[in-house]
């Protein structure tokens, strides 16, 4: 009989204005694989951070009892040194330093500070010979594939005698066979008798390694599964078994001609130029409809959407996109802002504001001609225009001579929004447009959409939040690997639908 | 739900007038640093009226002071932009070097007839000034190579080149006076002089009563029409802000602020029109700075470059041409490096190897005692200017004072550090 390795009891988080964890619990046995699923921001990521001390014990609520004592970890280096080492989705390995060197980075073999590199390459080559990964341990981390990065994370923690691992997506930007590699190696670890912890939302690879699942749904446990109950049916309907109440304005949708339509649209990755992160979509969108764009993250949605907005993404850019039927050039950002395309960005802070300038400026960025003549700007009618926006969509600040910088993010959202709908766009693509923001604001994002809806704007959503997409959208394309695998009006659509149109598009794609 | 779902409904404006002290006082703290730099400027001056027993204010100094330093501020405008759009330019001095033993191989030795005219060298140069700004750009802007390596390939390139025109160690000159007059001329006196009180002389040829001072009156128009001009537009601004229900600056702090920049100016005017009137250079400078400053507040491009320093891929994604706007500001700083060189040989009245050695290093101080943020998207064309003249006073009345060329640097520096520091600290607070 296994012993429990780790027991997380009650765990609850709050971030101010959010519940992000309430009661959660975990038990592992030791020597298991455990997956956890869940949702984009179901509190997955959180959970895990709690555990590695990322959220130093005190901020949370609830007990770690871990071996059989309870710890409070202070720190990312608290937990490591009892052996529990978390691999984040974003690998935090230093590119231009060596294997051996990334591997051993603030803890080399050293005397008296000076490294002793034979000592740390002869250890790096065996520890990568227990990965599977055949490099010479002074290849530059650049150099080397995402799949092989990942293994030198796995690497790097084994070196620090890990006991339990966990895995944050760790296949989520790997290819089918790199993923492949990684679970055996999983499989490989658990016979050593390292304990993992694998987060996902790939099903089939959780069905073929995990001996339990948990599920999170929300910030709470639903349940936890044996490995005779694991079943895809069973796990969607955990994960998204949720009641839709009235989150969502109510609208009738007035829908017209085709607005916008594109046709085959393939395109590159900009460094790995083999890579082909978006196969031949095609896609419509109709006057005074609201379309949405289903898929996990890593589906290739903003990909897609940034590069049809002036080549903003990706390389070997081929299709074609008709606005009302005729071709347009979108080949920059400022021709297809003039063909009337706007695209509001999945991350506000790094595309979407300058945040260390106020509203105003903001809001008239896009759209400077507008409110200027002779490219002289007319001070009066940009803090009209600035003020007008402000009041339609709401915007709370002492005045529009607040900086960005420290709005907000569902007020930030909405200088974003402000600043598109002033460029007076035909064709609106919203990115993530309610992420990281509080149910209120979310609120009033959604009656914007709705009333530019009824105005006659075509609009395309894209959301990884399935009851948004259900709740605001008339119908959904389902995304997955670069390819549209599904189209279902929203009326039929259900989160079930689309997750199985998800699972399903994984194994066709070849 | 609903109750977070359904806020009141308030207009913009409304909110404005309600917390309309609230804004005041964050106005004036925001504020703070730009007037913390002229009140700073005003004390450096009063310092060294003092320790220079009254020689700094003397009108043939404050001429000299001006045309010293003008070429360091012209530059600092280019400069400002580079910095703002988040770059750095550290060919400027090697490119006014080049430009003006250029300029003065066109005018004295090369045989080009009517070409070697003041006027068409002037334009031609300052054409070849933008070429190096855009063949340095092309590679920043298309190529993104980083603008400090580009530009200090620049400086070693322009200031070898810049030796090589005048072969070797030696200099070239003299300039025609024509050329000269840019830096060392006065605008002609259009109405004529004034004498103040007539001297009256007695029999043994004494002046017993009356100051002598004859007044250059062209300079005293100019002077009280620009001021006049300052304060009925910053009035005339402020009223219609206040009717659009939007005003953060209180009125006495406007009041002061314009009385004290008035009396400022006006005090300098008439020093300026004891002696020999305006500088020709201060007029090319005040034209340029009232060109910066319109530029920078009130036109797109402007406000483009702004937002690129704030936020390069926000403002590409906001349909900005980065590319070309980064092109620009390189042409325009180049423009503007060139005409330094003019400036710096109309001075000497000669072109020398080491004309405008390390001027790079002045010009980028004065931008960020200026209050320039090094990261971008941060900066004032009047704080480049107030931060050039810091310098400039700075150089000048520690020369009058006979201290040290090397400590002036060890002070130039330590000035430089404590002004980012306490723009650093006043930022952290608020």
């Amino acid at each position: 009989m296994a012993s429990t390795i780790l027991e997380m009891r009650d765990i609850t988080k709050t971030f101010p204005g959010v519940k992000a964890l309430s009661n959660v619990n975990l038990s592992v046995e030791e020597g298991e694989i455990h997956a956890v699923v869940g949702e984009n921001g179901a509190g997955k990521s959180t959970l895990m951070k709690v555990l590695s001390g990322v959220y130093a014990s005190g901020t949370y609520d609830g007990a770690i009892v871990y071996r059989g004592e309870e710890c409070h970890f202070k720190g990312i280096h608290d937990s490591e040194h009892k052996g529990i080492v978390i691999i984040h989705q974003e690998l935090a390995l230093v590119p231009m330093l060596s294997i051996a060197e990334n591997i051993f980075l603030g803890n080399e073999h050293a005397r008296f500070g000076i490294i002793d590199w034979n000592a740390n390459e002869t250890r790096t080559s065996a520890l990568l010979k227990k990965v599977g990964l055949k490099e010479d341990p002074k290849t530059l981390i650049t150099n080397i594939g995402v799949g092989k990065q990942q293994l030198v994370e796995i690497a790097k923690a084994l070196s620090k005698e890990v006991k339990l691992l966990i895995l944050d997506e760790p296949t989520a930007s790997l290819s089918e066979k790199d993923s492949q590699a990684l679970l055996d190696l999983l499989l490989e670890f658990k016979r050593q008798g390292i304990t993992s912890i694998l987060i996902s939302h790939k099903l089939n690879e959780v069905n073929r390694v995990a001996d339990k699942v948990t599920i999170i749904r929300d910030g709470r446990t639903i349940e936890t599964l044996a490995k005779k109950d694991i079943s895809e049916d069973r796990i969607i309907t955990s994960m998204v078994g949720r009641s839709l109440d009235d989150r969502y304005p109510p609208r009738e949708p007035k829908i017209g001609e085709i607005v916008l339509q594109v046709k085959d649209w393939s395109v590159y990755h900009p460094i790995h130029a083999e890579r082909q992160v978006i196969k031949g979509i095609d896609i419509n969108v109709r006057k005074g409809e609201v379309v949405g764009i289903a898929g996990l993250m890593g589906a290739g949605r903003t990909e897609f959407a940034m590069s049809l907005f002036g080549r903003s993404y990706g390389r070997r850019i081929t299709g074609e996109v008709l606005l009302k039927g005729k071709p347009i050039d979108v080949s920059s950002v400022s021709k297809a802002v003039e063909h009337g395309i706007a695209y509001v960005t999945e991350d506000r802070k790094t595309y979407g504001l300058n945040l260390i300038d106020h509203i105003k400026h903001n809001i008239t960025l896009a759209n400077l001609p507008g409110v200027s003549r002779h490219a002289v700007i007319d001070d009066l009618r940009e803090l009209a225009v600035a003020n007008d926006y402000k009041a339609k969509t709401n915007i709370r600040s002492s005045s529009v001579y607040q900086m960005t910088g420290n709005l907000s993010g569902g007020n930030q959202q909405k200088v974003v929004l402000s600043k598109w709908l002033f460029a007076n766009p035909e064709v609106l693509i919203l990115d993530e447009p309610t992420r990281g923001i509080d149910v209120g604001a979310k609120y009033e994002i959604y009656t914007i959409i709705a009333r530019l809806a009824s105005e006659g704007k075509a609009i395309v959503v894209i959301s990884s939040e399935m009851p948004e997409l259900l709740g605001i959208t008339d119908r959904i394309y389902v995304m997955n690997e670069g390819r549209i695998v599904g189209e279902m009006p929203a009326a039929d659509a259900s989160q079930e639908k689309i997750m199985r149109a998800i699972v399903r598009g994984e194994g066709k794609a070849s | 739900m609903t109750t977070e779902s359904a806020p009141a409904p308030k207009s913009g404006v409304a909110e404005d007038v309600q917390q309309g002290p609230r804004v005041a006082v964050s106005a004036l703290i925001t504020n703070l640093r730009e007037y913390g730099l002229i009140l700073a400027l005003i004390a450096i001056m009063v310092f060294f009226q003092f320790t220079t027993s009254g020689t700094l204010f003397k009108p043939v100094n404050l001429s000299n002071l001006v045309q010293q330093n003008s070429f360091i501020i012209v530059m600092a405008l280019g400069m400002l932009l580079v910095i703002v759009s988040g770059h750095i330019d550290l060919s400027v001095g090697s490119v006014a070097g080049f430009i003006g033993a250029l300029a003065a191989m066109m005018m004295v030795i090369w045989p080009l007839g009517p070409f070697s005219n003041p006027l068409v060298v002037s334009i031609i140069c300052l054409i070849i000034g933008g070429g190096i700004g855009a063949a340095q750009g092309y590679w920043i802007a298309y190529h993104r190579i980083p603008s400090f390596i580009v530009t200090l390939a620049g400086m070693l390139i322009f200031r070898g080149i810049c030796q090589a025109l005048l072969g070797g160690g030696s200099s070239v000159g003299p300039l025609p006076d024509g050329f000269k007059a840019l830096s060392s001329g006065f605008i002609p006196d259009v109405i004529g002089p004034l004498t103040l009180i007539p001297p009256t002389v007695n029999a043994a040829g004494k002046t017993i009563i009356g100051s002598g001072l004859t007044l250059h009156m062209t300079t005293i128009l100019i002077g009280v029409v620009a001021v006049l001009a300052y304060a009925y537009f910053g009035l005339k601004a402020r009223r219609t802000r206040e009717q659009h229900g939007y005003e953060a600056e209180p009125f006495t702090l406007f009041v002061v602020k314009t009385l004290v920049t008035s009396a400022l100016a006006l005090f300098l005017v008439y020093q300026f029109a004891t002696y020999k009137g305006l500088p020709i250079v201060l007029m090319v400078m005040g034209v340029l700075i009232a060109l910066f400053v319109f530029v920078t507040k009130r036109m797109t491009i402007g406000r483009r470059i702004y937002a690129m320093g704030g936020n390069a891929k926000a403002a590409q994604l906001s349909g900005i041409k980065t590319e070309r706007l980064t092109l620009m500001v390189f042409v325009n700083m180049g423009v503007l490096s060139a005409l330094g060189g003019l400036i710096i040989a109309a001075r000497l009245g000669q072109a020398v190897p080491a004309a405008g050695l390390g001027s790079e290093l002045d010009v980028i101080a004065a931008v960020f005692i200026g209050g320039a943020s090094a990261m971008g998207g941060v900066g004032q064309v009047i704080g480049a200017v107030v931060g050039g003249f810091i310098m400039g006073v700075m150089n000048n009345g520690m020369s009058i004072m006979g201290v040290n060329v090397d400590w002036q640097q060890v002070v130039k520096g330590l000035v430089l550090l404590g002004a980012v520091v306490f723009d650093v600290y006043n930022k952290n607070k608020g």
